[in-house]
């Protein structure tokens, strides 16, 4: 089976986000990145399927040079080899236009991507995918199994979650709970030594339009001080919050 | 030319999303001088759907026989009846999060997701969307004929405007590419999505088993339980209910965080609550930093009382 795993690089969730030209670009400078943490959910995932059935996984990302070390994390972590679409991504349009190319041209059984990126949150790039392949596309999928050329799986939905069964190829869109956070793998030594002898493919973009633009970031507004009550007087507490706060 | 609207209904019946992308819907073709048509996917009575003029739609259409699960029929149901559409509104579901994209691609209409406000200009069509996991607000442009908004959680609020609507049966002839097995949902709860107030608790609770005392603080305001991500990787809590920048983001208007740090994980998924209010017996613990009323404290001691003070009040 081919799998091929989308992967965004994104800050690490600890980083305190800031702008730069005027609020217009994200600022990087000091910026630690991570592959986005849904796709790790994907990446084990896939690790497993290979482990169980065989086939061969692929990573890929739209980016340019500077995403090289999150490509190769994912490579130490188990990955047979990476692919690398020398692009900045501009929108998720643009993103999924590019991979559906790659895609296009060399099929996969199975696309895993992320529920959505942790930077951009735009949550598009897997249906987008999907529908250019016109695929099914399975989104926060918590729970996938594949037998023969059917995917038995489970997607989160408000208050519980949705049993399917879908035929291959598929695009989905992963979360926890398609492997569990305990089982989510980090690489080891041998991993990455491996890793840097293991295929990183640079292909170029077919540069496609962007449908959408970002053109000014502001940070949210910041809270005013914390009221404090004193432990034991929680009755001043239910009473700011029914006639100041008027939230109960 | 009119602003489409998806008005997802659970089991026969919408709720407070759906009413709030009609209300949505609304506002933003008052904008453009255009109508709301409302789509509606599977078997919902007339009294239900003539709920949806309330909010501003004036034309309903209503398609049975299809799945709200399989995105590609309902992807290209959607664009079937977006030739006179400039802007498709969704909320923020899980089965939108399903449609919108994949419409988008079909449509090449640009998405702007986590959208928290009407346009602010229509030509282009710019919105304040949230970014960077809550951590930011962005001002994002469509360059695109149509527009696809996806809206942020509890974001916009519902607006009545106590209109009719048509209501119009369609006929679909979509082939099915998904078969659905089955769905397990928990009952009796009030979903995090759409929970008013969120009661949450995190590793300062020790173990599972001190949880009723939340149960009952959230039962007593008509709440949904959440809790902080370690709690549900050990398994105290289901993962359903894991909020923060990895697990669900939510907006209510009351949170309240019973021993948990505060990490910027965490608040990123809840810092867009109206009112926020931590509990935690250390005065140093970073929620404090974020809240809007605090009380430093051993938790054992002060929500037991709390629950006490509040049955008083509602009594
Ligand atoms: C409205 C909007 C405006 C943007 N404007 C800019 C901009 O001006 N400048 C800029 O630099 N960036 C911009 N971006 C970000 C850029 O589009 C992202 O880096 C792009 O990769 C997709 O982000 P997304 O949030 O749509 O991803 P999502 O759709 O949230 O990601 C879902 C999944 O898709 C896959 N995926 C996402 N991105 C990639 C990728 N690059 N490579 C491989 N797989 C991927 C991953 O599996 C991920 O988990 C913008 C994004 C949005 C939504
Ligand atoms: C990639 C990544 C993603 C993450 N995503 C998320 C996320 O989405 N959501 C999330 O929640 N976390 C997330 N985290 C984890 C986050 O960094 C914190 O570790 C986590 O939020 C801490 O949970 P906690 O507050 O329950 O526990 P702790 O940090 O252990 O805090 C427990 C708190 O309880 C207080 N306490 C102890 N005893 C009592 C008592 N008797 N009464 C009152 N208070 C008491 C303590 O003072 C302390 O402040 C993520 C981490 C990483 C690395």
């Amino acid at each position: 089976m081919n799998i091929v795993v989308c992967i965004s690089s994104v800050p690490d969730t600890t980083s305190k986000i800031n702008f730069s030209e005027n609020g217009t670009t994200f600022d990087s400078s000091g910026i630690q990145f991570i592959i986005n943490p849904y796709d790790e959910f994907g990446l084990t995932k896939a690790m497993i399927l290979k482990e169980n059935s065989g086939g061969n996984v692929t990573v890929i990302t739209v980016g340019d040079a500077t995403v090289e070390p999150v490509m190769r994390k994912a490579l130490a972590i188990g990955a047979d080899q990476a692919v690398r679409i020398n692009r900045n991504p501009k929108d998720s349009y643009s993103t999924a236009t590019e991979i559906a190319k790659y895609l296009s041209e060399n099929p996969a059984d199975l696309i895993i991507t992320g529920r959505e990126s942790i930077d951009y949150n735009g949550g598009a790039v897997g249906g987008m995918i999907a529908e250019i392949l016109n695929v099914p596309f399975v989104n926060a999928c918590n729970g996938l199994e594949i037998e023969g050329t059917t995917a038995k799986l489970s997607r989160e939905i408000d208050g519980g979650k949705e049993n399917l069964s879908v035929s291959l190829p598929l695009v989905i869109g992963g979360q926890k709970g398609l492997v569990e956070e305990s089982n989510l793998r980090i690489p080891n030594m041998r991993g990455i030594m491996q890793a840097r002898t293991k295929p990183l493919q640079v292909i170029d973009p077919s540069n496609t339009d962007s449908l959408t633009t970002s053109e000014q970031f502001e940070k949210p507004a910041e809270k005013s001080v914390c009221k404090l009550v004193e432990a034991g007087n929680e009755a001043e507490l239910v009473r700011l919050l029914q006639e100041e706060a008027k939230v109960i | 030319m009119s602003v489409l609207v998806y008005t997802e209904n659970w089991k026969g019946s919408f709720r407070k999303s759906t009413f709030e992308a009609v209300s949505y819907a609304k506002e933003t073709a008052k904008l453009l001088g255009m109508d709301v048509v409302a789509l509606s996917i599977g078997d919902v009575s007339d009294d239900e759907l003539n709920k949806l003029g309330n909010y501003g739609a004036s034309k309903v259409l209503s398609a049975s026989g299809i799945a709200k699960g399989d995105s590609q029929a309902t992807s290209n149901l959607f664009a079937e009846h977006a030739t006179n559409v400039k802007v498709i509104v969704f909320a923020s579901t899980y089965t939108s999060k399903m449609i919108a994209p994949r419409l988008a691609a079909k449509l090449k209409a640009g998405i702007l997701s986590n959208v928290v406000d009407i346009p602010f200009s229509t030509t282009p069509l710019t919105v304040s969307r949230k970014s960077f996991s809550g951590k930011a607000i962005e001002k994002a442009i469509v360059n695109t004929e149509k527009t696809i908004i996806s809206l942020a959680p509890n974001a916009f609020g519902l607006i009545e405007c106590g209109g009719d609507c048509n209501i119009e049966q369609i006929s679909t002839s979509q082939t099915r590419s998904v078969t659905i097995e089955g769905e397990e949902i928990a009952t009796g709860k009030i979903s995090l999505a759409e929970a008013e107030i969120i009661v949450s608790a995190g590793r300062g609770l020790k173990g599972p088993e001190n949880w009723g005392m939340v149960e009952e603080l959230a039962d007593l305001l008509g709440a949904a339980t959440a809790c902080s991500k370690p709690v549900s990787d050990i398994g105290w809590r289901p993962h359903g209910e894991h909020v923060g920048q990895t697990g669900k983001a939510v907006a209510p208007n009351l949170y309240v965080a019973i021993g948990i740090s505060g990490a910027i994980q965490h608040l990123a998924g809840v810092n867009s609550s109206k009112v926020m209010v931590a509990v935690n017996s250390d005065a140093e613990a970073p929620f404090f930093k974020a809240a809007d009323y605090g009380i430093v404290g051993d938790a054992f001691d002060v929500i037991p009382r709390l629950i006490d003070e509040i049955k008083k009040v509602k009594n």
